[in-house]
């Protein structure tokens, strides 16, 4: 098999080993251009609302997996701990709109920076770490957050959740599932277009250097602890701030969106679509969100043919969809 | 012109003296080669003037910046860059990304304009890109600009490390071992490219164990052993030095063979 695959690698060596330069400028625009597109003609095969409510929950997902694909991908640095941002992200917001009063809207930005300011407290310590402690200690994060709005249940609503007032913006209610479609699929065309300006800057320079060559990046000047402590901060926005948009959608939280299991499928999202690929990000939260919906078909078997072509794709596409298939591409067209 | 202050500078790991109660100052504009047998500090040395180790005793002055203890992004901060032995290649990019990064502590694009590509940035970029295409081509590699690192050979590899420290417009560059692993004629290109580069009033410090490039480059020599000044002086004074030629009496066959094997390759 080793033959077959070249540089065949395992997840862990995915996350140590380098991803796709850069992109170029007018290479970004086209990508960019693209997904603006497919975004502009899915709605054509919306038949009914659960095919919409599907769309949501992927543009959701991809919006997280964008901001965590900086952290992971470009940066080289590990977090099983941002479901806990997506739920402080769902609760904060839900929390600030029915106890606190404050409108839906800025109750969901309000909420995404508070969830900011705590990543930066907490990411100081934390990103002092490496590879697995890294692991362990966001880990650790994630599962505090969980066990606190699972046992808050005053706050909370505890195992059972909470419900959460619909959003307005402008005076408007957000009502149904189109009208959510394109609110997303504007903040997602928003994240990938904040996340491949970033990556194509100085900044996103640095965090890729750093994922190869720490003392290399210290040496060009590169503040290491600074930028790691940056990216982890602007993924934990990306999670709250779509956490917060989940809640108003679902009208509904619960603390399984804070879950250990939640960050892990976040994880494989972005290791699946790709690593150091905004694009990748997108299609693994498309596909890891549209697998299970049309595998329950399988009924018993499901998880069973879902980790088996998890499994396949690891050993197939080892450096995830899109980087492994834009280099077949790139290959055949030399 | 900033010189570099070295006061009483020592490193230990454990009971190991790997550097002990050295003090030189290095004059802007020279090339100064740092020498000595396998063993001898030489690796450690530079690790303390660039902040990957912190030294365990003395202090480490450039110019008005006082470094000691600092964190390695300082150093650089302060002008000073470095090459690597091993390679320190960013290998998930182009070799120009690697050079662009090179420029990273002369950026002034905040955060938010990084994100929104602000015309600003989108200017800087430009810049930053010429300037790393330049240097490029002063290395010789002006072709490669656009290739990923990881499919250049090594000699290019070397002379891109050089490339990507030069970016940076250092007052004082680092280079440790560059001539490692190259062939007569590249390790010939290397000493021109030294003197061009200490032309244009770079500092240069030579790390290296091709005692033919380092005689003909150097303004002065200070020779290590065991982690102390064994002599020090020009490569006329060091050649004939008593004490020199004794510590390299048991590494001058090791030395011979190594200049031998670099013929080969």
């Amino acid at each position: 098999m080793e033959s077959s695959v070249p540089c065949a690698a395992t997840v862990s060596d995915g996350i140590a080993a380098a991803g796709l330069p850069a992109m170029r400028p007018r290479r970004r625009l086209r990508g960019l251009t693209l997904l603006a597109l497919v975004l502009a003609l899915l709605p054509l095969g919306f038949v009914n609302d659960y095919v919409a409510d599907v769309a949501v929950l992927i543009a959701l997902n991809a919006i997280v997996c964008v901001g965590l694909n900086l952290l992971i991908g470009y940066a080289g640095q590990i977090s099983l701990g941002h479901a806990g941002f997506f739920g402080l992200g769902a609760y904060g917001s839900a929390l600030l709109a029915t106890h606190a009063g404050v409108p839906p809207l800025a109750a969901l930005l309000a909420a995404t920076a508070l969830v900011g300011v705590l990543a930066a407290l907490v990411g100081g310590p934390i990103l002092r770490l490496k590879g697995h402690y890294l692991a362990m200690a966001t880990l650790g994060l994630g599962i505090i957050v969980s066990i606190v709005i699972t046992t808050e249940d005053r706050l909370t609503g505890g195992p059972d959740g909470m419900a959460v007032p619909p959003l307005t913006i402008a005076g408007f209610v957000v009502q149904g599932e189109r009208a959510w479609y394109w609110i997303l699929a504007g903040c997602l065309l928003a994240a990938v277009w904040l996340a491949q300006n970033l990556i194509a800057s100085p900044t996103g320079r640095a965090l890729r250097a750093l994922h190869t060559s720490e003392v290399a990046a210290e040496l060009a000047g590169v503040d290491s602890a600074r930028h790691k402590l940056i990216v982890f901060v602007i993924s934990a926005l990306f999670a709250a701030f779509a956490g917060g948009l989940a809640a108003f959608h679902a009208g509904f939280v619960t603390p399984a969106k804070a879950s250990f299991l939640h960050s892990i499928e976040l994880v494989t999202m972005v290791v699946f679509g790709g690593m150091a690929s905004t694009f990748g990000a997108v299609v693994g939260a498309a596909v890891l969100t549209l697998l299970p919906q049309l595998l329950t078909a399988l009924k018993d078997y499901e998880m069973v043919v879902f980790g088996a072509l998890l499994m396949a794709t690891m050993i197939f596409f080892p450096r995830g969809i899109v980087p492994t298939l834009s280099a077949l591409w790139q290959r055949w067209r030399r | 012109m900033t010189t570099l202050v070295v006061r009483e500078l020592g490193c230990s790991f454990g009971g190991v003296h790997a550097v002990a109660g050295l003090s030189f100052e290095i004059a802007p504009g020279t090339v100064h080669s740092i020498i000595g047998p396998n063993g001898a500090g030489k690796t450690t040395l530079l690790n303390l003037l660039t902040g990957v180790y912190v030294p365990t005793s003395g202090s480490i002055r450039f110019g008005a910046h006082e470094l000691t203890g600092q964190p390695p992004h300082r150093y650089a901060a302060a002008g000073i860059a470095r090459t690597f032995q091993n390679l320190q290649i960013f290998f998930n990019m182009s070799a120009l990304e690697n050079v662009m990064t090179g420029r990273h502590r002369l950026e002034r694009t905040g955060l938010l304009a990084a994100m929104l590509h602000t015309p600003r940035l989108a200017r800087a970029e430009a810049e930053c890109r010429e300037r790393a295409l330049e240097w490029l081509r002063f290395l010789e590699l002006g072709d490669a600009a656009e290739r990923d690192a990881d499919t250049l050979p090594y000699g290019a590899l070397k002379r891109l490390e050089i490339a990507r420290a030069l970016a940076g417009e250092p007052q004082l560059l680092l280079l440790d071992e560059p001539a490692a692993g190259l062939n007569p004629s590249e390790a010939l290109g290397i000493a021109a490219l030294i003197r061009r580069v200490a032309a244009t009033g770079t500092t240069v410090v030579l790390v290296e164990h091709n005692m033919r490039l380092v005689m003909e480059v150097s303004d002065h020599i200070l020779v290590l052993d065991h982690g102390k000044r064994l002599a020090e002086g020009s490569a006329e004074q060091i050649r004939s030095d008593a004490r020199v030629i004794e510590a390299y009496l048991g590494a001058a066959s090791e030395a011979h063979a190594a200049g031998e094997a670099s013929a080969d390759a």
